[in-house]
């Protein structure tokens, strides 16, 4: 029980009627609840005041970069060499690595995590979930600079013997490792979607004679959609902004090519090898990392927006 | 049609359902296979690193002496700064949105702007810190620039665990104290917190975990990579006993001192690589082996 409940019951001797004094304590607690609640609110508020801290200081260091740099070479110069005496600026060798790095990734995560999902919602029995889920889950626990030395020690080597000639750092390395890293964001936002179709689904679909896969693929699974494709979008923006496995696995040097076999850096590998150099604060190769953060955050908000639309159209439909 | 022709359709769709449990098991297998192999292989290669002098050494030019002292230090000291903000911050804005929010449009914008923040990358919050608070607030180099960008990093995290384990409480508890004359406030203190603090510690333990692995921030900011001395410590024998000099100090932490010995093609640095590795996997590992167990637990311990 609170501290203002008691005064109220031990009634207070200078007051000459309790009922002033519940009064005034009203007006008091009025007063404290609405202060409460003003500093909670800054507290979600304050989310607010993250984002536009992120693009405020994104678009301002980059607006000095892009009057340097015209738009039109940005966009269309096939070199990225913004460190050279004689700097380029064309941001497509860093898209193309950050593109096929994610679809390699996508490649082994969202088959691999949609069956995992389809296996545990729909086959599973309970005890074999509730011990693999977890398991799954201790997948996105490990820190991704830990990707990166078994992408580069372990899988690389495994890689170089299956395919000959390929080179130490390569993209189709990173990404692989990146899909396993993944798999259970996929798999665990996708069961749960699938769990929570309703059980009369599945008994209409066997009652017609469906088996079990037939029902999860023909049923369950369009009716679980757009929580899955927003399991699959939640993949897709952590695989393009996903940073050491790339940094450590698919080597540093831009490279406009769509062939994994190759090496290539991403926009986030650019990013920390500029950061780990000792860049001069205000030059044109400090303002290229925030040009090149600023494309990176357009393309994730781009997903990320995706997301939220297609959770909330799941959440409306059950 | 004839009863006996259902018996090889029957058994059709049997030998279907029985091939895709094979598949489901075996694409559940390829996961934990690369979590077995990936553990396996950082053992073997950084076990015979893992001794006192390790943890108790500077970095060094050389490979057999170098350790990973200051860089599990600073770990903890970022790891502090970001607890003691992200978390009032997460559970105070986490209630406000499920308990005090009406729907109105500057709520909406703060629930999306959420959802948008738990997917930006963490990179771009590096970038964010080096701009604003390395060079903007004049922040520097620190260990509270480190905190404070990670803070902002698992704030949508924390948001979202404390909401889920408000959510879980009946409404018949809130209308039950309201009942009795409780306030807003009151029935949040006093009901809600202590009811919910299991889903929100097990949110905030993921959240660290997290924290605790994060690299790229933190190059982005410009953490160093070899620091050969520790911060000042936060107690001392004099007056006033406690210093907060240390939150100034510049720092590593334990995923870039392992980043930038991968980096080097020096076999004997790779094997300090695995041993540092493995300091760092057993801590995020080991929390987010608490936080299941807590979350175990809470399953079987509440019952409505």
């Amino acid at each position: 029980m609170s501290v203002d409940s008691n005064a109220i019951e031990r009634g207070d001797a200078r007051v000459s009627s309790p009922l002033k004094s519940i009064a005034r304590k009203g007006r008091f607690v009025g007063i404290k609840e609405r202060f409460i609640e003003f500093l909670l609110f800054l507290a979600a508020f304050s989310s607010v005041a993250v984002t536009t801290g992120i693009v405020g200081v994104l678009v301002y260091e980059s607006s000095t970069f892009f009057a340097h740099v015209p738009l039109i070479d940005f966009f269309t110069d096939t070199m990225w060499t913004p460190l050279f005496a004689n700097p380029r600026f064309g941001i497509l060798p860093l898209v193309t690595g950050t593109v096929v790095t994610t679809g390699v990734a996508l490649l082994v995560a969202i088959p691999i995590g949609s069956i995992v999902a389809i296996y545990l919602s729909e086959f599973a029995p309970p005890i074999v979930r509730e011990v693999l889920k977890p398991i799954l889950e201790l997948l996105s626990a490990v820190p991704t600079v830990v990707y990166g030395y078994f992408a580069l020690l372990f899988v690389g080597p495994i890689l170089q013997s299956l395919i000959p000639g390929l080179p130490t750092f390569n993209m189709l390395n990173a990404g692989i490792v990146m899909g396993i890293m993944i798999i259970p964001y996929v798999s665990s936002l996708s069961e749960d979607a699938l769990r929570s179709v309703p059980m009369s689904l599945r008994e209409s679909a066997y009652s017609l004679g469906a088996n079990k896969i037939i029902t999860a693929l023909k049923v369950v699974y369009p009716a679980a959609l757009s929580g899955i494709i927003a399991s699959y979008i939640l993949a897709i923006s952590r695989a393009l902004g996903e940073t050491m496995i790339v940094a450590i696995a698919a080597g540093m040097q831009p490279n406009l090519t769509f062939d994994p076999r190759e090496p290539a850096a991403t926009i986030t590998a650019f990013i920390v090898q500029v950061s780990l150099g000792d860049l001069p604060h205000g030059s044109i190769g400090y303002q290229s990392i925030f040009a090149a953060g600023l494309v990176l955050f357009a393309i994730t908000l781009v997903f990320n927006i995706l997301g939220i639309y297609f959770r909330k159209r799941f959440r409306e439909v059950y | 049609m004839d009863m006996t022709d259902f018996g090889p359709i029957i058994k059709k769709r049997k030998r279907q359902d029985a091939l895709f449990n094979i598949v489901g098991i075996a694409c559940t297998l390829v996961g934990i296979v690369a979590l077995g192999a990936l553990l396996a292989d950082m053992l073997a290669d950084g076990l015979s690193r893992l001794d006192p002098q390790f943890f108790l050494s500077f970095p060094s030019r050389f490979a057999a002496r170098a350790g990973i002292l200051s860089s599990w230090v600073g770990s903890l000291m970022i790891i502090a700064v970001t607890a003691a903000m992200a978390v009032p911050l997460g559970v105070a804005a986490g209630v406000y949105l499920e308990e005090y929010a009406s729907k109105n449009w500057v709520n909406t914008i703060i629930e999306t702007n959420i959802a948008n923040l738990a997917g930006v990358p963490s990179i771009i919050y590096g970038l964010m810190a080096l701009g604003l608070l390395v060079y903007g607030l004049g922040l520097g180099q620190s260990v509270l620039t480190g905190g404070v960008t990670l803070a902002f990093l698992i704030l949508p995290i924390v948001i979202v665990a404390t909401r889920e384990a408000l959510r879980t409480i009946p409404q018949g508890i809130r209308e039950a104290a309201y009942a009795v004359g409780s306030t807003k406030w009151q029935v949040t203190r006093y009901h809600l917190l202590p009811y919910s603090t299991g889903g929100i510690l097990t949110g905030v333990i993921i959240a660290l975990s997290r924290a605790l692995g994060e690299t790229a921030p933190l190059i982005t900011i410009g953490a160093l990579t070899f620091i050969a001395f520790l911060p000042p410590s936060p107690v001392s024998t004099e007056f006033p006993f406690l210093s907060f000099e240390w939150i100034w100090s510049p720092f590593s932490v334990l995923p870039i001192q392992m980043f930038n010995w991968v980096s080097r093609p020096d076999q004997d640095f790779i094997v300090n690589a695995a041993g540092a590795g493995l300091a760092l996997i057993t801590m995020t590992l080991s929390l987010n082996a608490v936080a299941i167990v807590i979350r175990y637990r809470m399953r079987r311990s509440i019952k409505w």
